[in-house]
C-alpha cells in the first residue's frame, strides 16, 4: 500500500454540505472553460466587436465624424465614431439577437445530454453527484457562462473602442450628458442585463438537454427553438403571444442608457426571464430525475 | 449430516443483516415491452467476491444499473448495504465503487484530472485528500506513469483502468464492477485478480460480472448465474462446480474388461475411446481407492486412473445451454 492510500484510509470524511456543492460547481467550471469548444465560442464573440469597430473606422474614414442616424445596422452604431464607448453597446445589439443564445444553446444544450452521449452521466451519479445537485450545478455553470460570454463581447469591445476611437463624456439617449466614469458603470449594468436576458432560454436549453441522449441533437433543438420564438416575435399577426416570447424584451437593455433610467420594460424582461426559468427549470428537474440513465 | 446441510444451504441463501446486496422479485421491463430482468431474488453475502455470470444479454448489466440507481426497476425492490436503492442512494453509494458497462472518461481531460472531476462529484469526498487520493488509485491501477495523459489517447485497456481507479478513490465497503477484465492485457487481468483478492482480503465486498469463466473460478467465492432475465442458480462456487458432476478415466489397455468392472459397480455414462474408458464420476460415498483396487483385482491393467473435477464453465453450459445465439 503506497503512502498516498494510508493518508487517505485515515482520513476521515467530513461533511460540510456548502462544499460539497462547491466542489462540483468548481470542477463544472474548471472543465467547461478549459474546453476548446468554450474557448473558441468566446472567442467567436470577442472577434464580433472587432469587425464592427474595423467597419466602422474604415466606412467613416480616418475619424471623420459620421452624422447622426445614417445607415441601418444596430443601434448606436451612428455614435461610434463619436465615442468608442458605444462600441460595447452597439456590440451587444449586435450580438444579443443571435450570437451570444446561439452560443448559450450551444453550452446549455450539451449540458446534460452530452454528458449522457459520453457515458460520464452514469458516472456521475454513481459516484453520486444527485441529480438535483447535478442540475442545479449545470444551470448555474450555464448562468455564468452567459456572464461570461457577455461580458467578453463587453470587454472586447471597450478595448477595440479606445483604441479606434476618442472616448469621453457619454449622451444618454434622452439627450444629457454624463461622465466616462459613470457611462463606464452604465456599461457594466448594460452587460448584465443582457446577461440576465438569457436566463430564461439557459433553462430552457437546460430542459431540451435532459430530454436525449444525444447533446448535437439537444444543442440543434436549442437552437431551433431560438429562431423561431425570433420568428414568431417579428409577426404582427402574433401580437397576442409577443408579451410571452423570451425575446420580445431582450432589447430593453438600451433603456439604462436613458436619463433617468426607465425601469418598465427592463423588470418585465427580468420577470419573464424568472418565469421562463422556473417552468423549464422544473420541468428539468422532472424529467432528469425520473429519466433511466440507460447508456 | 448437520454439517452437510449448514454447508450447503449456508448464509448465502438466507435472506438476513449479513447480506450486502438483496433483491426481491426484481423486475426491469424496457419501454417496447423487453423483459430484461424477471423476478430477481440475489443475496450477496458479505465479505464474499461474488461472480455474476451470464451469456451476452441475459440482464447482468440492467440488474446492475437498478442496484446503482440509475435506472428504476418495473416491480420490485432492491437492498444495497442494507439500505433501499434508489431511495438511499445519497447515503449508500459513497461507499460504493463502480464500473459499469465500460469506462467512459472526458476524453479532453487527463487521467488524473478525470479522477478529480469524478471524486468532486461525491460530496462525501474530502478535497483535502483529493490529490493524494487520485495519486493511490492511480498507482493501484498501474497508470502512473499515464497519470498527465489526455484520456482520448488512452488504449482500451487504459481506459479500463482509469475506470477501476475512479472505484477505487476511496476505501469502499462494496465495489461492483461490470465486466472488469474487458481490454486488459494478461498481466493487467493478473493484476486486476490480485486487486481484487486484495480488496477482499480487506473486508470489501466485490459483485463482479465476467464471461471469463476460470476467471470467476479463481477469484470468486460465490456466483450466480443468470440467463434472459432469470436466475438459474447462486451459491458458492464450488458448490455450482459440484452439481455438474465429474468424470471419471481410467486408461487402460484392457478397455472392455474395465467396461465391465465399472459397470458391475453402478457407474453410469460409460464411454469408450481407445484405451480410455470414462464414466460419470460416482457419488461421494465411494472411496475411489476401493474402485481402482477393483479394476486391478478383474485383472485390468490400470495405466491412469482418476477423477477430472467439472469446472465451472461445464456448469455453466449445463445450466445456460450449448446454442450461440443470443436470446432475442
Ligand atoms: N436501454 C435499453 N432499452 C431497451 N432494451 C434494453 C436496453 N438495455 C438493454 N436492453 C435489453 O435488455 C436485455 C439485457 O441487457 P443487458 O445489457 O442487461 O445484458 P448483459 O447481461 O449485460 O449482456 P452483456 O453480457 O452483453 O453485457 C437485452 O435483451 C437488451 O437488448
Ligand atoms: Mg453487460
Amino acid at each position: 500500500m503506497s503512502q498516498a492510500e494510508r493518508t487517505a484510509l485515515a482520513a476521515p470524511r467530513t461533511p460540510g454540505r456548502a462544499l460539497w456543492t462547491l466542489g462540483l460547481l468548481r470542477s463544472e467550471l474548471t472543465v467547461m472553460f478549459r474546453r476548446w469548444r468554450t474557448l473558441a465560442l468566446l472567442g467567436v464573440l470577442a472577434a464580433v466587436p472587432v469587425l464592427i469597430g474595423i467597419a466602422v473606422r474604415i466606412e467613416t474614414g480616418d475619424g471623420s465624424r459620421g452624422g447622426p442616424g445614417d445607415g441601418g445596422g444596430p443601434a448606436f452604431l451612428s455614435q461610434v465614431t463619436n465615442n468608442g464607448l458605444f462600441l460595447v453597446f452597439a456590440a451587444l445589439s449586435a450580438t444579443l439577437p443571435v450570437f451570444l443564445p446561439m452560443a448559450v444553446g450551444v453550452i446549455a444544450g450539451d449540458s446534460v445530454a452530452g454528458e449522457a452521449s459520453g457515458g460520464t452521466l452514469r458516472y456521475l451519479l454513481v459516484a453520486p453527484a444527485g441529480r438535483t445537485r447535478l442540475l442545479l450545478t449545470k444551470y448555474a455553470s450555464v448562468l455564468v457562462f452567459c456572464l461570461a460570454a457577455t461580458l467578453v463581447v463587453a470587454a472586447s469591445a471597450l478595448a477595440v473602442g479606445a483604441l479606434l476611437f476618442p472616448v469621453g463624456e457619454v449622451t444618454t439617449i434622452s439627450g444629457t450628458r454624463i461622465g466616462f466614469g459613470e457611462g463606464m458603470l452604465r456599461a457594466l449594468c448594460v452587460a448584465v442585463a443582457v446577461a440576465a436576458s438569457l436566463i430564461g432560454f439557459a433553462a430552457l436549453g437546460l430542459f431540451v438537454s435532459t430530454l436525449t441522449n444525444s447533446g448535437i441533437a439537444a444543442m440543434a433543438a436549442t437552437v431551433g427553438v431560438l429562431i423561431t420564438a425570433q420568428i414568431l416575435d417579428t409577426m404582427p399577426q402574433l401580437d397576442a403571444i409577443h408579451p410571452y416570447l423570451f425575446p420580445h424584451y431582450w432589447l430593453s437593455f438600451t433603456d439604462l442608457l436613458r436619463e433617468p433610467v426607465y425601469w418598465d420594460e427592463l423588470v418585465r424582461n427580468l420577470g419573464l426571464q424568472a418565469l421562463y426559468a422556473a417552468v423549464f427549470g422544473s420541468a428539468a428537474w422532472a424529467r432528469l430525475t425520473t429519466k433511466d440513465i440507460g447508456v | 449430516m448437520t454439517d452437510t446441510a449448514a454447508a450447503t444451504t449456508g448464509p448465502e441463501t438466507e435472506p438476513g443483516p449479513g447480506a450486502v446486496i438483496e433483491t426481491r422479485g426484481l423486475t426491469k421491463r424496457y419501454r417496447g415491452g423487453q423483459t430484461a430482468v424477471d423476478g430477481l431474488d440475489l443475496t450477496v453475502p458479505s465479505g464474499s467476491v461474488f461472480g455474476f455470470l451470464g451469456p451476452n444479454g441475459s440482464g447482468k448489466t440492467t440488474t446492475i444499473r437498478m442496484l446503482m440507481g440509475l435506472i428504476a426497476p418495473t416491480t420490485g425492490t432492491a437492498h444495497v448495504l442494507g439500505s433501499p436503492m434508489p431511495a438511499a442512494a445519497r447515503t449508500v453509494l459513497p461507499q460504493v465503487g463502480t464500473l459499469i458497462e465500460g469506462p467512459a472518461p472526458y476524453g479532453f481531460l487527463t487521467g488524473r484530472d478525470n479522477l478529480a472531476r469524478f471524486d468532486s462529484a461525491d460530496p462525501t469526498s474530502d478535497p483535502r485528500t483529493r490529490r493524494a487520493r487520485v495519486a493511490g488509485a492511480l498507482d493501484r491501477v498501474g497508470l502512473s506513469a499515464a497519470a498527465g495523459k489526455k484520456a482520448k489517447a488512452y488504449s482500451l485497456g487504459m481506459k479500463q483502468r482509469l475506470g477501476l481507479a475512479a472505484a477505487l478513490l476511496q476505501p469502499r465497503r462494496l465495489l461492483v464492477l461490470d465486466e472488469p477484465t474487458n481490454g486488459l492485457d494478461p498481466q493487467g487481468m493478473r493484476e486486476i485478480r490480485a486487486l481484487v483478492r486484495e480488496l477482499a482480503a480487506e473486508g470489501t465486498t466485490v459483485f463482479l460480472s465476467s464471461h471469463l469463466l476460470d476467471e470467476i473460478e479463481q477469484v470468486c467465492t460465490h456466483a450466480a448465474v443468470m440467463a434472459r432475465g432469470r436466475l438459474l442458480v447462486q451459491g458458492p462456487v464450488a458448490a455450482l462446480a459440484a452439481g455438474a458432476r465429474g468424470r471419471l478415466t481410467v486408461t487402460t489397455p484392457d478397455p472392455a474388461a474395465a467396461a465391465g468392472v465399472l459397470t458391475a459397480h453402478g457407474a453410469t455414462g460409460l464411454v469408450t475411446e481407445g484405451d480410455r474408458v470414462s464414466a460419470d464420476a460416482p457419488p461421494g460415498e465411494v472411496e475411489l481407492a476401493d474402485l481402482n483396487a477393483a479394476l486391478v483385482r478383474g485383472g485390468v491393467r490400470v495405466r491412469a486412473f482418476g477423477v477430472e473435477r467439472a469446472s465451472l464453465e461445464d456448469a455453466f453450459v449445463a445450466l445456460t445451454g450449448e446454442g450461440f445465439d443470443v436470446a432475442g
